[in-house]
């Protein structure tokens, strides 16, 4: 390392600290949840200088005595459902919006932008009678759809911007060797798009997942609540299940951090790496 | 090389208008022909948001002039079909919220601005400075990019229950550091002030990961050849972040600008879950606002319509204010 040398000791000493500093900031909240989650004493969990007794109780309570199980399948559903659908529209949708000209092309990149601004305030009460008609409240498919009123547009802008990235001389390339336009962007350019589909897939999941105003208003059922809405049940104005709460969480944020180590080798990866030597 | 882009160039003119009707029909099979694949590839995305964006939106409008509530829309109890009784009361409700007659409007704005002005200043400074100290090659790099990322994985109605425990007024950490460094409690959720200060410390500990990894991904596109340039030149580190660095990350950063600030404008979960709006509507922001009139107490759903539709065309001014400027300053530095 100091064969480098560039940079003096003093100063590599702040880089750390600055880093680190940063880092135990973004770590503590998470690790005090976790700390949490296994107080089993609830005596403790106002106490923050006291531990009492440590353990899986709270774990066990959560999955033996609550619908946990059960709103974490209907998060991963919708979040996957969304994931998938949002994407794969979304990306055919760029793709055409970054190779080809034709009209309506500013109108639609209009909307991915206008339509990425619109809270679910605005749309939700209507959004509500269109899945009631529909007769897709209080079930994975409304909720998916209504999700990726939110995943679609944001996706859709990411990738046009990303296969703009790219060099169209592949797509040339591809078009000569005879492959259809479709082909050309499936084999060709969704391949070579990974770092931002990456990404894409990530947001999408992740916004999926924690979703709260679209989970909380169309689902009615408590068998068919995602996590947020479910969880919120531990701590209301009545009760204050913290260890239960915390504990949850926990288990909550696995999937989301499986996912994000799945695609985070992509997330930073030079946007236009490999492909045509310019 | 070759340039990157597949816009048209700006010397393209359109199609020439066929001048007589009759040519018109061949020109549209051409016109369909010729544009097939690519309506075919947009069609599933069109449909989706004209269903569920475009057709509720406009319906949104619509009840945003009327005066309907839970209590006068139609609705189905059972085998009962019951016909909704609400009246059309023109613009009567953004007169009635724009004037400040009714409600607190003008205080939701200027804290709504607040939130998003500091939120996003914080995101993208932070975020910026971090990418910088990133950038670089050093020991550990992988490990400070992934704690940092962290906040990111974290779903924000997690971070909201999290952050609840630790701002607890009473046996939340955060206070029993204070007061072991001697200072008072502070009533984190339950003072105006700082529960406003809360829902933004929140708000940019979740948010600042997104900016770093954008803004560390636009680095990385600045072509390396520029910094040894500079430095031929004799430019110190402040030079060659102002003339190279911020430069070659204007793009990213327009977007992500761009994306922050509607984002934190629409922030939902952070306030909902933190302190409900709380205390006293004090943190409440428009969003927040305008879903409390349409799922508290009565349903107000024309009162939440109209929130929504100030708020939708709020954003869509800012959006082509901003796009503006951004064409603007690309151009003159091309000029």
């Amino acid at each position: 390392m100091s064969a480098r040398g560039t940079r003096s000791r003093l100063s590599s000493a702040a880089l750390h600290t600055t880093l680190v500093l940063a880092s135990a900031t973004a770590v503590f909240p998470v690790a005090w949840v976790g700390l949490t989650s296994l107080q089993t004493d609830r005596n403790t969990w106002s106490q923050p200088d006291t531990l009492g007794t440590l353990g899986l109780g709270n774990y066990i309570d959560v999955l033996a005595n609550t619908q946990f199980a059960t709103w974490f399948a209907n998060s991963l559903i919708v979040a996957a459902g969304t994931t998938a659908l949002a994407v794969f529209i979304a990306a055919t949708a760029g793709y055409a919006a970054s190779r080809m000209r034709f009209p309506g092309q500013r109108p639609l990149m209009w909307m991915f932008l206008i339509t990425q601004m619109f809270p679910a305030a605005v749309l939700i009460v209507p959004l509500y009678n269109v899945l009631s008609d529909l007769g897709l409240l209080n079930s994975y498919g409304g909720l998916i759809l209504a999700q990726c009123t939110v995943a679609v547009p944001y996706c859709g802008w990411m990738l046009k911007g990303y296969f703009d990235t790219i060099p169209i001389s592949i797509d040339e390339a591809g078009l000569i060797d005879g492959l259809s336009p479709f082909g050309t962007f499936w084999r060709l350019i969704v391949p070579l798009s990974k770092p931002g589909i990456a990404v894409t897939v990530f947001y999408s999941f992740i916004t999926a997942w924690g979703e709260v105003a679209f989970a909380s208003v169309f689902l009615q059922s408590e068998g068919r609540y995602t996590l947020p809405v479910g969880m919120a049940t531990f701590v209301s104005d009545f009760t204050a299940e913290w260890g239960m709460l915390t504990a949850a969480s926990m288990l909550v944020m696995i999937p989301a951090a499986v996912v994000f180590f799945l695609v985070q080798r992509h997330l930073i990866a030079g946007l236009t790496t490999g492909g045509v030597k310019s | 090389m070759t340039t990157l882009t597949t816009r048209p160039e700006a010397g393209a003119a359109p199609a020439p208008v066929p001048p007589r009707r009759r040519v018109r029909n061949p020109f549209r099979a051409n016109w369909l022909r010729k544009h097939w694949y690519a309506f075919a590839m947009v069609t599933p995305v069109v449909a989706v948001l004209g269903v569920l964006v475009l057709y509720p939106l406009g319906r949104g409008i619509f009840l945003s002039l009327t005066n309907a509530n839970e209590m006068n829309v139609g609705r189905t109890i059972g085998e009962n079909e019951i016909e909704p009784t609400y009246d059309f009361v023109g613009l009567g409700n953004y007169i009635d919220v724009l004037s400040g007659a009714e409600g607190t409007f003008y205080s939701r704005l200027v804290w709504t601005l607040e939130w998003t002005v500091a939120c996003v200043t914080l995101h993208y400074a932070l975020g910026l400075g971090l990418a910088l100290l990133l950038n670089r090659a050093m020991r550990m790099r992988g490990v400070y990019r992934m704690l940092l990322i962290l906040p990111w994985a974290v779903p924000p109605f997690v971070a909201a229950f999290g952050w609840r425990l630790i701002l607890n007024d009473k046996g939340g950490v955060l206070n029993a550091v204070l007061q072991g460094l001697g200072f008072n409690g502070v009533g984190w959720l339950s003072e105006p002030v700082a529960a406003k200060f809360a829902v933004i410390m929140v708000n940019v500990w979740l948010g600042v990961p997104f900016m770093m990894v954008a803004l560390l991904g636009g680095l990385q596109t600045v072509p390396k050849e520029l910094y040894e340039a500079a430095e031929m030149d004799g430019a110190s580190a402040w030079q060659r972040f102002h003339a190279v660095t911020l430069p070659g990350l204007r793009p990213v950063s327009g977007t992500v600008i761009l994306l922050g600030t509607i984002w934190t404008f629409n922030q939902f979960p952070v306030i909902a879950l933190l302190t409900g709006g709380g205390p006293g509507g004090a943190t409440n922001i428009l969003v927040t606002e305008a879903y409390e009139r349409a799922f508290q107490g009565i349903r107000d759903y024309a009162g939440a319509a109209t929130y929504g539709a100030i708020i939708a065309s709020m954003l869509v001014v800012f959006a082509s204010l901003y796009r503006r400027w951004l064409e603007r300053q690309t151009s003159e530095r091309l000029a």
